[in-house]
């Protein structure tokens, strides 16, 4: 994977398999100690105590036509060559948690990409879930919720590509707008 | 500082812009004579740009006034052709095409979608995997 938004896209997917209704992904980045933490979980039916155990095993997979999954065990080789981690928690029936840290300063972080296609992506493939995006750089951040929007919209299909574009917009000025807060470029 | 929506006045202004569209469109639609196309996006997928080819899709299928369902799915099991894409017509049979960059998303869209032609990276039904 070539950059955070595509891991991000990556996972989300599996929550949208397992079913999830909510899926909420986080990023919280503090800008002092070079943390960038992200967090994506969802309601979805969750793993056993095994699955989580066997999830970044790239020869584990649930999957019928192919025999590997390599989706978490990608995530955490990035993770892991900035000096991070990837850690899950998972209830069934009740949803799963995946905990990601970088240490963006780290030579080997991986570019934050371009989070607003991965969304757009996401919204128009399934705009009947909710999918919550967080950002918090510091002090400073945004939130994005479709059920936000399907409610001012009222019946509207967020799969319109009017909508998709504001939301995609709507990513790309606040990014903007927290990227000129700090001394940091944009990566 | 955290704002929500950035500009509640645009989404509504949006709103009444698209209710419009809505209705023209209402009456010529039922699922079943829509087009519907499957992007497979799993790990491989991804990887190889499934996710700018789904919004090339999404967004030229709506700018060339075609209706239709655009959805996600997961791995089809042809990793080594990806990405690809699924493209049901309203009473045929489902068809699967591989290697689906921007260009030859716009081809499909084109001269299978609008021509009802078929063309090149069809990966046929019948397909074996080399192990099998």
């Amino acid at each position: 994977m070539k950059d955070l938004s595509y891991h991000i896209l990556d996972i989300v997917r599996n929550s949208l398999n397992a079913g999830a209704s909510v899926i909420e992904t986080i990023i919280t980045e503090n800008s002092h100690t070079g943390v960038l933490a992200l967090t994506i979980r969802d309601n979805g039916h969750g793993m056993s105590k095994n699955m989580v155990e066997r999830a970044s095993d790239p020869f584990f997979t649930t999957s019928v036509t192919k025999k590997v999954g390599l989706g978490i065990p990608l995530l955490k080789q990035n993770a892991e060559l900035t000096g991070g981690t990837v850690t899950m928690e998972s209830a069934k029936n009740q949803g799963t948690k995946v905990m990601v840290i970088f240490n963006s300063d780290h030579i080997d972080m991986i570019p934050r990409g371009d989070l607003a296609l991965t969304f757009r992506n996401l919204i128009s493939g399934n705009p009947d879930r909710d999918i919550i995006f967080r950002y918090r750089l510091d002090e400073d951040g945004f939130d994005l919720d479709t059920a936000d929007i399907r409610r001012e919209l009222e019946g509207i299909n967020l799969n319109t590509r009017e909508v998709l574009d504001h939301i995609t917009e709507f990513i790309r000025d606040n990014l903007a707008e927290l990227d000129k807060t700090t001394n940091k470029k944009s990566i | 500082m955290t704002n929500k929506i950035k500009n509640l006045a645009d989404l509504r202004e949006l709103k009444d812009k698209l209710q419009t569209k809505t209705k023209l469109r209402d009456k010529s639609e039922t699922s079943n004579q829509l087009v519907q196309v499957k992007v497979a996006m799993a790990t491989c997928c991804i990887a190889t740009g499934s996710r700018e080819t789904m919004n090339y899709i999404v967004d030229e299928l709506d700018k060339r006034n075609i209706d239709a369902v655009v959805t996600q799915t997961g791995c089809m099991g042809y990793c080594y052709a990806e990405p690809t894409i699924e493209v049901t017509l309203p009473g045929k049979e489902p068809m699967v095409f591989g290697y689906v960059d921007v260009k030859k998303a716009d081809e499909i869209i084109e001269k299978y979608i609008k021509g009802g032609m078929l063309v090149e990276g069809i990966i046929p039904v019948n397909y074996k995997k080399i192990d099998q």
